[in-house]
This record gives structure tokens, sequence and C-alpha cells, in this order.
């Protein structure tokens, strides 16, 4: 989430559900609300009864639609140009919180004068190198000779972002010794290269008419929606924004949320109780799954994964390039050395770099579409899929399926057969022509488990284990923990450099219960225990070593270890799980569960006070400096030093926050405030800039350049696009989840199969009629992909939009949920989208694609129709991460 | 305090019937009841009521799972003193009891042997002996340990995982120690597609 990531500091949902009942307005985009996250919606209508504004821009009118105060039909695709024309109509109309943006954001920062926008360049910004320019790719050290656009991973180009920074003038430091260089500012604003100026001349093209000619928003629905966020902000007031995938899936994803990040920054929402921007998540346990990170660029607490591309080989060139020096990731160093303290124990020393080498360096991007790829090509020998369903809900499925038919082996965790563990016997396809060896571990459900889930807003729930796992059935941890075992006594008595880090990792989560270790269930205690951290001892078992209490007590000298920095606090000491501690309050129940970082509800609340400590308005009192008692007060966990007053003068020189003054917010960001404008850290740009999907109808209104210049695609005959072609697949398929069914955890379950019992299409009556397909009756999506069918849902919750130059473009809407095991059976839409990554997350775009319909059933599935099984010539084939293309080395937080 | 949040009516009602008893009598006599109805009672009276999270989606909904002496599962509801979700559940969680009492489900080790046409029942140590030694095999012959240019890489690109974002915090925690540690880079989980 480095949308997020790059304007706030952390990559994480900026306040809680609860709180958005205390909303006075709250704009949903991107997201169906009411029928994904129906639960939390709750506190949607608390606020639409409290007499708060509902805003729902979607290209569905769904009932999220129903509830809401206004709902403005969008092309899906083009959120970045309505929310661009929200941020011009603010600046032109002087309608921003003016006293926020000029306190706690960068606003005044001055760009350099040789920053060249995408108004000069047509769509690009300065430091564009073009990928036929060798110097373009110095960065990469990979060859990049014979990466056609026919081959493997391939972007046109890359930028330089040399020239996307801050004029810097020279200070004298706060210590009197030498002076520094920190960015130069203008506070009256009135020089043009301020970045609020940059701001307004970027977005000046993004006008309400552009809104009616590229979104199909009708003019009146976006001065009606420029009105309620203007006038539902400020000292007063608060407005909240949510989003969920709808935003994210797409090549300019991260982009999206910048664009929505800037605004809500410059209405002053962020930080405030009523306000920020709740990203929804769709899975129990994504945002676990990404602080923890299953992801291959990333350590626990979002520390890079160390990366050969970067030159991170040694402990010190690791924490030189990962450790910024103001703001708090200044603490790197404690992070990765407790980290590897936890990883290996007495083995990790000062004087073996604590053992910093035994992590893996990667030199590519090996993230799922790439590895999907590369597995299709033959490069990948052995899989683990653990609740998970590529053959079913992955992009490009049936080439999905291809790849697995490659592996030597596969070892599929589940509580049911997936399409993906049986993909070998799918329509067909002749099991005896396929090599794989396959293994299915039986897995426990929550209900047979106990351990930890972190929810959409960052806040880390245990649950307690009510029965035992049914037959063979165990949990992930049983696996992993067992596996890990099997692999050292495997491997005992190697002498091999390479099997050191197996050998000498710490493993020892026996179960203190006697039942639980006779059937070798692991402690998830113990392990929660590990990663809180604890104060190490040489000879000392972690079993016996005291728990750390807060991330501020880690160290880098070897004499703490934790598994994961931004949880600990959740296990102070070895019989307090804060994660189980259920009381909960009618305010911010700060003793429901614990939520990262240290217990805060709400990040960035120190901007719910103005810059001198004090609420801006009795209304909307959250956090405020308490002068008497010389610290911050409020409901909520301060995010900011408890006792740093709001006059504090910044210092400039001085480590970490410390270089802050006291009313500077933005405690991970170097400056400690909001970034309007992003100083070279996304690959795409310091501004967001609107460029069409990859496959769409139109050509982009706004500049000549038509997608995103970076954005990541593999154009191969197994996983062809459509492209712009409009005479073959003129209309837009957007996908989208149903209330009742998630994937195959829903399917099998006869409750939910008899709500939502098979696949449907959502199409407007207009295109009906023009395609000749009756409500109810069979109807087929077409795309170079291949077909899928479905039973027409003809309705007018689908609307065609009006696009300038007279033209009208009709949506199709597809859920994502089905496939065909279960008792909800229906074709798997991701057959039709082809894999295509955005550039700083590598993202999909399954959310705006290209197809055609027609009345009828598909064809049936034989072999040699399916475009995405079809053999690649060898010499097009590469192993993911091979080309180390444009963005290899992975997106920083 | 300004954003103490309201209360809603459900909330208030959840709470109230959580702890309704109804009175035994109305008026001067007790209430008629047969001794039928007295016998009766609820399928989760009594039981062990055992706090959990829904599986589903990202909210994080308190549930409670009632489970018998004998440790059948009998029921799961919404917790009524979750600040999240105050009892209530979404069509998917009150389906929960579905998910992990259903005859469809697989509750042995399978196999497949490579070409076979059908899966066949091995037991959990076989096949948990067989996986370490081909993880053991591709990583040893797939290992890779320094760049073209020298560098240090000390990683395989031959064993690779997908999966996460359904699983809990403890259980990613193992994987990536013990995945990264071996050289596995490729893992990936549902936050990115």
């Amino acid at each position: 989430m480095p949308g997020l990531g790059t304007s706030f500091g952390r990559g994480g949902a900026t306040t809680f559900v609860q709180d958005l009942a205390n909303s006075d307005c709250i704009l949903i985009e991107g997201s169906n609300f009411a029928e994904c996250h129906p639960v939390a919606f709750r506190f949607v209508m608390q606020a639409k009864e409290r007499g708060a504004k509902i805003i729902h821009v979607d290209p569905r009118f769904t009932r999220t639609s129903a509830v809401a105060d206004v709902y403005a039909p969008i092309r899906s695709g083009t959120d970045i140009v309505f929310l661009g024309a929200l941020i011009a109509w603010m600046l032109k109309n002087e309608r921003y919180f003016k006293e926020y943006v000029a306190a706690f954001t960068n606003a005044s920062f001055l760009v350099r004068e040789d920053f060249v926008d995408t108004e000069e360049l047509d769509g690009l910004f300065s430091g564009w190198q073009d990928g036929s320019d060798p110097s373009a790719h110095a960065q990469d050290r990979g060859s990049i000779a014979g990466m056609g656009k026919d081959g493997a991973l391939s972007a046109p180009g890359r930028y330089d972002p040399a020239t996307w920074a801050f004029d810097t003038e020279e200070v004298p430091r706060f210590d009197g010794a030498g002076t520094i260089r920190i960015p130069k500012r203008d506070e009256t604003l009135a020089n043009p290269r301020c970045v609020i100026n940059v701001l307004r001349r970027h977005f000046a093209r993004y006008t309400p008419e552009m809104v009616e000619d590229v979104c199909g928003t009708p003019r009146e629905s976006f001065f009606e929606i420029a009105n309620l966020l203007a006038d539902n902000s400020g000292r007063e007031r608060t407005t909240a924004f949510a989003y969920a995938v709808g935003w994210t899936q797409h090549t300019v994803g991260v982009q999206y949320i910048r664009t929505a990040a800037i605004l809500q920054t410059l209405l002053g929402n962020m930080g405030r109780p009523g306000g920020g921007i709740m990203a929804l998540r769709g899975h129990a346990n994504i945002q676990g799954a990404t602080d923890i990170p299953t992801l291959y660029d990333l350590l626990p607490g979002y520390l890079p994964m160390p990366s050969a591309l970067r030159d991170e080989g040694t402990l010190s060139d690791y924490i030189a390039s990962a450790r910024k020096p103001t703001g708090w990731w200044s603490n790197t160093s404690k992070y990765i050395v407790s980290l590897l303290k936890a990883y290996y124990g007495d083995a990790a020393t000062a004087d073996n770099d604590f053992c910093f080498a035994y992590l893996p360096q990667i030199a590519g991007d090996y993230s799922a579409l790439p590895t999907q790829m590369s597995m299709k090509d033959g490069f990948v020998d052995g899989y683990f899929v653990i609740g998970q369903n590529p053959a079913s809900s992955g992009l490009n499925a049936e080439m999905a399926r291809a790849a697995l038919e490659r592996l030597e082996w596969m070892v599929v965790l589940d509580a049911y057969e997936t399409e993906t563990a049986s993909f070998w016997k799918r329509e067909g396809v002749d099991p005896a022509s396929i090599g794989t060896e396959m293994f299915f571990i039986p897995t426990a459900t929550v209900l047979e488990k106990e351990g930890t889930m972190v929810n959409t807003n960052r806040l880390l729930q245990w649950h307690d284990r009510a029965l035992a796992p049914a037959g063979d059935a165990r949990s992930d941890l049983f696996f992993f923990y067992e596996l890990g075992k099997r692999l050292k006594a495997l491997y005992a008595g190697s002498t091999d450099p390479k099997d050191r880090p197996i050998l000498d990792l710490t493993w020892d989560y026996d179960s203190d219960d006697a039942h639980e270790r006779a059937i070798g269930e692991p402690s998830a205690t113990k392990v929660l225990h590990e990663i809180n951290g604890y104060y190490t001892a040489p000879g000392r078992s972690r079993d016996q070593s005291p728990q750390v209490a807060a991330f501020a007590d880690l160290a880098d000298d070897g004499t703490t270890a934790a598994g994961c920095w931004i949880y600990t606090g959740v296990y102070p000491d070895k019989t307090n799980n804060r994660a189980r501690s259920r009381t909960g309050d009618d305010s911010t129940s700060l003793a429901w569960g614990f939520a990262w970082p240290a217990n805060r509800r709400m990040l960035y609340n120190r901007a719910s006070a103005d810059p001198d400590g004090k609420p801006w308005s009795e209304r909307k009192k959250y956090m405020y400096w308490d002068e008497d008692a010389g610290r911050w007060a409020g409901p909520d966990v301060p995010d900011f030093p408890a006792t740093k007053s709001p006059h504090e003068p910044a210092k400039p020189g001085a480590t970490g926050i410390d270089a802050h003054s006291g009313a500077d917010p933005f405690i991970m960001q170097l400056d400690g405030r909001a970034q309007l404008f992003v100083p070279a850290s996304l690959k795409d740009g310091p501004l967001p800039a609107h460029y069409e999907p990859l496959e769409s109808p139109v050509e982009n209104e706004l500049y000549a350049q038509q997608n995103n210049p970076t954005l990541r695609e593999w154009d191969r005959r197994d996983n062809a696009y459509n492209g712009t072609d409009t005479d073959e697949f003129p209309y837009v398929m957007t996908t989208y989840r149903l209330t009742e069914q998630s994937g195959i955890m829903t399917r099998y379950v006869p409750w939910l199969a008899e709500l939502q019992p098979a696949l449907f299409a959502e199409i407007d009556p207009e295109l009906a009629v023009i395609r000749g397909i009756r409500n109810g009756e069979w109807m087929t999506v077409v795309t170079k992909l291949g077909e899928i069918e479905a039973r027409a849902l003809v309705s007018g919750r689908m609307r065609p939009l009006r696009l300038g130059k007279g033209r009208r473009v009709h949506t199709i809407g597809v859920p994502y949920n089905y496939g065909t095991f279960g008792n909800a059976v229906g074709d798997s839409v991701g057959q039709l989208i082809p894999l295509m990554m955005d550039p700083n997350v590598s993202i999909h775009e399954a959310k705006t694609t290209t197809c055609n319909v027609r009345a009828g059933r598909r064809s049936g599935y034989e072999a040699a129709e399916r475009p995405a099984d079809q053999a690649v010539p060898a010499d097009e084939k590469r192993p993911h991460g091979s080309s180390q293309a444009h963005g290899a080395d992975g997106g920083r937080r | 305090m300004a954003v103490k949040p309201a209360i809603d009516l459900t909330t208030v009602l959840s709470r109230a019937f959580s702890k309704l008893r109804i009175p035994e009598r109305v008026g001067p006599l007790p209430n008629v009841e047969s001794k039928r109805t007295r016998a009766l009672a609820g399928r989760t009276r009594g039981a062990k009521a055992v706090t959990s999270v829904c599986p589903y989606c990202a909210v994080g909904c308190s549930t409670l799972a009632y489970v018998s002496d004998e440790g059948k599962l009998l029921d799961v509801e919404g917790n009524p003193e979750s600040p999240i979700n105050a009892g209530h559940l979404c069509p998917k969680g009150s389906a929960i009891f579905g998910l992990t009492v259903n005859e469809a489900r697989w509750t042995t080790v399978k196999y497949r042997a490579p070409f076979a046409s059908e899966w066949e029942d091995k037991p959990l140590d076989w096949a948990l002996e067989r996986i370490a030694a081909r993880f053991k095999a591709t990583r040893d012959k797939t290992f890779v340990r320094t760049s073209d240019d020298g560098k240090r890489l000390n990683h395989t690109l031959g064993i690779a995982s997908l999966g996460g974002a359904t699983f809990g915090v403890e259980e990613n925690y193992l994987l990536q120690k013990l995945f990264k540690s071996a050289g596995v880079v490729s893992v990936e989980n549902q936050a990115r597609i």
C-alpha cells in the first residue's frame, strides 16, 4: 500500500471502522461497502442516521448506492480524473483547509526548477528514459537484450526520478556543528514552484467538463459531491473516504490512492475523528499477511527484503540503504537486528553481522504474476498453495492451470478440494499426460485452531480454539513447524554454508500442553511471544526470557529479539496477550484487541489538534496537548511522542523524529509532514496522472500518453491483450464480489449456495436489446483469452455512459467468486483477464478490461481452443525476475 | 468527549437480548407452561461458548462458537460484546458452521502420483516426510549462490509459495521464517492478486 505509505508514512488504513460513525460525510468509491463489508457498514449507517451525507461513486448501482444520499456513475478506470477534478476544484475555489495544509503538509516546499510536469510533456514527467536507451537500465544490471515485446515481462521505459525532488537550502545544525541542507520553503505560498502551485497547474486540466467526457459522470453530480466534501471538511466537520480493491486493481492503482490522499490532505481530514482513509481489505488476515509478509520483497514490519540490485550485501550496506536519517525509520537497524536475533538466536552475533548473510537476496520481481508466467515456462519445480486457489481465482486462470502442469510437485493446504488441487482432472485434459506429483494436506478451520488475525484497521484479534480439528486436519502452523523440523533433520550434519540458515534457525514451539504435543500441534502462543520480542542472553531460551514491552525498547546490539517490530507490545509479558483482550466500549475500545503500532487506533492523530496542540474545534476534539500534565491526552494512544510539546522547535541535523518540530504529525516521514508531492519514491510519478487502462475502448483525452508508461506487460500468445480494438471488444468489463460468496470457503456451504447459486453477469437493458440477450438466459462473455458463460442479469443497475465526442460505453459486471467445485458453481471470470502489472506493487488490472458479449452458451473446452494453454517458443521463455526489468527492485514501503 | 460514537438501536437491542429473562408470571398466577415446554431448552443452553473471529472478510467480526461437552460444534453466532460487530454477522459469517461441519470437507491426506488419474489417501506422516524430501532435493538442485556479476544471492527460484491472507499471523510468521531462511524468495499471498 505505497499510495498511503508514501503520502502519510504507513501502508495501512488510517482510521478504524467504528470511527466512521463520527463522520459528517463519507465518500465511498472503489468499494461496494454495503455488500462486501456489510457489518462495518453499520457505522456508515449510524453516521447517516446522525445526519451525515453518504456519497457513492461506482460503475454499478449497488446496495451501497441505494442508501447513499448521492450516487454518481463512473466509467471503471477513470477515478483519477474524478478525484483530480475535485482537487482542482478545491484549489480553484479556495475550499481547502488552509491552516491544516500550511502546517501539516509539504505545500510550501519548493520543487526543483528542472522538474517538468505532465502538462509540458503531454503525459510524461521529466526523467523519462526510453526502454531502447541502454543507459536507462544501468540499475538493472541484467541483460535487457532480447526482451522484446513478444518475450518476457516488458515495459516501454522507466523514469530517473532525480528531478522529482525539493530545492534545498543550507541551515545551521541544531548543535552548532556546521550546517545541513533541508528542503526550501516559502510559507507565503507565493512562489510558483511551491508544491501547492505545482498541484494547481498539474490538475488544471482536470475539469468538470473532463469528468463528464472521460468518466461519464454527470456534471451536476460532480458539483454536488464537490460541495458536500468542502462543506463537510474543515475545523468543525470531517469527511472520511472508504475504498477497496476497486481502486487498487489497476495499472495505475497506487496513484488512485495517492489522488485520494492528496484530496483528503487538502481537506484537512487526516488524523482527525470522522476523517481519514479507510482501506477495506478483503481477507480475514490480509493486513497481517502484509505486516508479517508472505510477500517476496518485504521482511516483517515493512523492512525491505535485501536486494542485490541495491547492493545490500552486508548488514551495514543494508542499513545504509534502508534507514532514513530523519523520521521513525532512523531506527531501522534496531528492527533488522532484532529480527535476525529472532530468526537465528545465539548464532547471530555482532561479530557475524547477526547472520545477515543468511537471508537470501532478491534480484528481480518474484511476485505472484511473474512467478505464474515463469512456472508456465517450466522454471519452477515445486509449489506450495495454502488457502489460495489460482486455478479458479487467478488471472488468466487457464494459463495458471497450464502452469501447474509444468511443476514436478505441488502441495495444497486446504479444507476442501479446490480447482487448484485437482487441476489435473479438469474438463478437457488427460491426467495421464500430467506429471505433477500432488499432495493435499487437510487443514483446520478457524474454529479448530488458535491464533491471531489482523483486521482491516490493523487490529490484532486472537481466536481461541473451539474444537479439535476433524480427522487428519491440522493447523497450517503444524504443517510449517513439521516441515521445518524435518528439513533440519534432513540437513543435519551438512557442512555446506547454504544449509547453515536452516540448521541455525530457532525452531522451538512445542506446546506445553500434553495432548497438543502428542498430536504435534505447536504453540501459537510461543510464536506470538517471539513476534512480540524478548530480551536475549546467550544460552537463555525464549521461554525463559522477559518480553519486550514496546518497540521503543528494541536495540541494535543483539540484546533484543523481535519477529515483527510493529507488533511489539501485543505480548508485553509472558501471560498478557493483548490480542486476546476483550473489553469493548463505545469509544476507541483500546482494551479490545491490540492495534499496531503501539495500540494506536487512529493514525497520525496528532493532526487532530492544531499546531499549538489545541483541538481544531470542540466538535472534533480528539487528541490534544494537556499543558498541565505536559503530555498528549485524549481517547486514543497518541501517534506522537507522548510528552513532546507542540511548541518544540525542529532541530535540523538531529536524528529521527528529534529533527521534527512538535507540530509535525506524520512521524514516519522524513520531514514529519503529509506529502502532497511525493519526491522520488514511486515509479510512475510524484503526482497522479490519468492514463487509460491497458484495455480500454477509448483514447486518453488528457494526454497523448495512452497508458501508464511504466506499466508492465507480457504481450505473448498465451496472454493476449484486447488492446484498444473496439470493433471486436467494444465493452468495458469490471469484476466484483458477492455478499454471500467468497470462493472455495463458501461454495461448498449449502446455505450460501442457496442464496447465490451460480454465476451471472450484469448488463444494462440497452445492451441487452443490442445483443439480443434476455434476462435469466445464458450469455457468453468473450475476450482474446477465451469465453465464459453466465446467466444474464439485465438491470438498470448497469447503465450506459455518455462520454465526450458522442461515445457511448457499456459496462459488463461479472462476479469473481465462482469455479467448478462446490455447490455454487460457474465459470471463472479470471480466465478472461490477461496478466499485466502496475510498476510499484505488481498489482494487476482485474477491475477494468474489455470484452464482447453474445447470447447463448460458450463452446466446450477443447485443449486446442485455449489460447492460454498454447506452447510458447523456447526463446520467449524467461524465469521470473530474470528480465530484472523496470521496478524489479521492488517497491519501497 | 466529542467523538464518542452513539450506540445504535441494534447494539442496544442485541445487548439487551443477551441478558433477557422471560418473567415467570404476568399477573397474579404463574404462566401456563406444559411439562414438555419446561423441559425444552435452546440447543446452545449450557454449552461452552468459545470466542473466535470470522475467517471471511477483513472487518474482524467476533464470533461465539458453542461447543457441547462431547466437543461437538453446535452453533456459531456473533459476539454481542464486540465493539466491531455487536453480535451481528453477515450471510458468510452466519454460515461458519457449514464451513467447519460439512460432508464435502476433505479431512484425510491425499496423494496423486505423477500421471495418475485419481487421488489416494495416505498417512499424514508419510506425506510430510516425502514433501520435506522433495523440498530438499529441489532446493539443492536449484540453489543459486551468486549472480552472474558475483553478488551473493543464496536463493532458489525453483520453489514458490502462494497464500497467507486466509490464515493466521503466527502461521505466516513460521512460513516466511522457514522459507526465506531456506532461500525460497518467491513467497506471495493474496495481497497483490
